[in-house]
């Protein structure tokens, strides 16, 4: 029953890694053949909408509970609690214990990664005092507003200096200005070190933040890999606005373009976009304007996940 | 970081929690109810004297005298059955008489608190008797109707020649026996009393969503063990502060201290040193059973409907481990001893009747053997059950499947 820590040098890199990662809980498959690789050093977005499979993907990873199959490695460990104490893990459903002053949660939040207690007491104060919380460090939990609480939890997650930051949907409940500190949290930690990986339904956090991304949609990795491979995926899109309604150049443009606002909107043809100019000034379309743009992460998630999972997110999605 | 040191944070967390609580003043209090159940069902317990608890006198005598004896002790038994009759041992006499009358007065089972000699004729009885106390009279009771069933009447007064002796073992069994029910329930009422508290230990967490951020960073076994450890810890803090207030409250009202009470078999200082041990012992054994049966009830209504069955289940195991007081060695006894939740009940008991000493390190290296097994059971349950870890289907499906 003695679990010891391990102190072996760790592999660089990934620092997780999962390899056909199989979850059933009773007849329904959560995870249905789930590997990717998380380099060490990045952040790491995972997508989908609710009830993807993220959620259980990470918690599968991090050890919390145990897959049907498949096998998993954090930070070089076969086993991911062994590698507990360089880890730091915020679940999608917050907890701390109502009775607890704040700085006592992030110590003890710290303790259970194997930090000292009184250590873990005088990071607290530091922390809570760096984020404006400082007045708040011996007040009672149950005394904090949802939004302080979740900061303490946050700190609770960082406070003994992981390697591996896990953080479940942590955008959700939090206004703007706090999504924006937070997310200036995830890029210091990264600046630092720190593999950072979190799951998100909003697709602009991971736009803004991540280098990599995984798309669970169904239980299943749709998509892995870099963000701009995932937009890579996609052409370019044309918008195109012209003083001519009709003639020969309608030839030019795809049969599926569609207009939005007066402009032609269609994927840039695959002969680039020199004979297309060619052809729209030859056929006397008398060009207003003519952008081309590289698609956006919304539009390589709905090319990649499909409309249906595009629509969940959209509809659970917050402004970015 | 080892289960031990993440036991430690998470029991250090709730001892904390626990012990600057307002609630822990109650806890405090709690005893109060259990010690009136205790003189009630004391006094009940005291009247229900079982059978191998009467006094034992050793007859050593022909088997023709011992019979005529037996049967006028089932004579007697028949017309009246009281309690506190006496038993009878047949001995066949040895050359030696002094040295058998010396080691049957040693005996420890069956504790003898007199021998008889000298058959019906001229009866001798050496022991720790009153003159004119109980034994002494249904001795002569018994010889005299043994003569007249023997001869014809009239027959002559039954005169028995008595030597006293300081004490016997069997003047002190009734004694130990009572010394062995205190013990099993004060062990008992202590663990009827933290149960409750023990099947309520999760909620808070799963109530809050703490599980996860526990589960993420150690072991189910070791928030088990934390969890367990602080309670026991809280309990012990309780029972040293009921017990100094109970032998000063002794000491009050009555003037005398502990020593004056009868001395269990192994000695006062033993007793409790096993008394600690045992309930520390009676109390993971439980509380790892409770604590695994209250992790999968979620809200504060479940517990209490487990509450009940809990209840009941306690009660049995008091009652197999009550039934084996008196009769140590009885396969009653052993086998309450075997199993592993009435096991600490019996030990208790045995220490106040027996004095050996290495039967209950035997016993509690058992009991230990069986907290470990339970609580990693009781996590397994708790990971598979609540949250949904490990294979779901049984692994015959699986292979079925594939």
């Amino acid at each position: 029953m003695l679990r010891m820590a391990q102190h072996e040098p760790m592999t660089e890199d990934p620092a997780v890694e999962a390899v056909d990662l199989v979850k059933d809980f009773g007849e329904t498959r959560a995870l249905d053949g789930i590997s990717l690789a998380v380099p060490a050093g990045s952040i790491y977005g995972l997508l989908g909408p609710n009830g993807a499979g993220k959620t259980t993907a990470l918690r599968v990873m991090l050890g919390i509970i145990d897959p049907s199959s498949g096998t998993r490695r954090v930070l070089g460990r076969e086993q991911p609690l062994d590698a507990a104490w360089e880890v730091g893990y915020l679940p999608e459903e917050r907890g701390l214990y109502s009775g607890m002053t704040a700085r006592e949660a992030i110590a003890f939040m710290g303790a259970l990664r194997g930090l000292a207690l009184k250590e873990g007491r005088r990071r607290a104060d530091e922390l809570l005092a760096a984020h404006g919380l400082g007045e708040w460090a011996r007040k009672p939990i149950r005394n904090l507003s949802k939004g302080m609480a979740q900061t303490v939890q946050l700190l609770g997650t960082i406070v003994h200096r992981p390697r591996l930051l896990v953080l479940d949907e942590p955008f959700a409940g939090l206004d703007a200005i706090n999504q924006a500190r937070l997310e200036e949290l995830i890029r210091g930690r990264a600046r630092d070190g720190v593999t950072v990986i979190f799951s998100t339904h909003v697709i602009a956090h991971a736009e803004r933040l991540c280098e990599r991304i995984a798309i669970i949609a169904g239980g299943k990795i749709a998509f892995e890999g870099a963000v701009d491979e995932a937009r890579d995926r996609l052409r370019p899109i044309v918008r195109l606005r012209t003083r001519s309604a009709e003639g020969p150049w309608r030839s030019a443009i795809p049969a599926n373009a569609r207009r939005e606002r007066g402009e032609w909107v269609f994927e840039l043809p695959p002969g680039g976009p020199e004979p297309l100019l060619k052809a729209l000034i030859d056929g006397g379309a008398g060009i207003e304007t003519l952008a081309i743009e590289r698609p956006g992460l919304h539009d390589a998630f709905v090319a990649i996940a499909g409309d249906a999972a595009a629509a969940a997110m959209g509809d659970l999605g917050e402004p970015g | 970081m080892s289960l031990l040191r993440s036991a430690f944070v998470i029991a250090r967390r709730d001892f904390t929690a626990t012990i600057f609580s307002r609630a822990f003043f109650f806890f405090l209090l709690g005893p109060l109810f259990p010690v009136l159940m205790m003189v009630i069902f004391g006094s009940i317990g005291g009247a229900a004297v079982s059978e191998i608890e009467r006094p034992v006198v050793a007859v050593v005598a022909s088997d023709a005298d011992f019979q005529a004896l037996a049967e006028a002790r089932r004579r007697l038994d028949e017309a009246v059955d009281p309690p506190a009759m006496i038993t009878l041992r047949h001995v066949p006499p040895e050359p030696d008489s002094a040295a058998q009358r010396a080691r049957l007065l040693a005996a420890q089972s069956p504790p003898v608190i007199a021998v008889l000699e000298g058959g019906i004729d001229r009866p001798r009885a050496t022991g720790a008797l009153l003159p004119d106390g109980t034994t002494v009279r249904q001795l002569r009771f018994l010889i005299e109707d043994a003569r007249r069933a023997q001869t014809a009447p009239p027959i002559a007064e039954a005169n028995v020649l008595l030597t006293r002796t300081q004490r016997s073992p069997g003047l002190l069994a009734p004694a130990r026996a009572m010394t062995a029910r205190m013990g099993q329930m004060v062990l008992f009422l202590l663990s009827l009393l933290l149960s409750g508290m023990l099947l309520s230990q999760l909620i808070d967490e799963k109530a809050n969503k703490i599980i996860e951020v526990l589960a993420a960073a150690v072991p189910i076994d070791a928030i088990f063990l934390g969890k367990l450890s602080a309670m026991l810890a809280m309990s012990l803090l309780g029972l040293a502060v009921w017990t100094s207030l109970g032998a000063a409250a002794i000491a009050v009202m009555t003037g005398q201290s502990l020593s004056a009470l009868p001395s269990p078999a192994v000695g006062w200082p033993a007793f409790l040193t096993l008394a600690v041990v045992y309930f520390m012992m009676s109390y993971l054994l439980l509380g790892s059973v409770f604590l695994g049966i209250g992790g999968q009830a979620s809200t504060a209504r479940e517990v209490q409907t487990l509450s009940m069955p809990v209840t009941m289940a306690q009660v049995v195991v008091f009652a197999i481990a009550a039934s084996a007081v008196g009769a140590p060695n009885s396969a009653r006894a052993l086998a309450a001893v075997v199993f592993p939740l009435s096991s600490p009940f019996v030990m208790i008991a045995r220490a106040a009747e027996l004095p050996q000493i290495w039967p209950h390190l035997l016993a509690i290296a058992w009991q230990s053997l069986w907290v470990a097994l339970i609580l990693h059971f009781a996590s397994r349950v708790f990971r598979r059950i609540v949250l949904k870890s490990g294979p779901s289907r049984p692994f015959w499906r699986r292979a079925a499947k594939a």
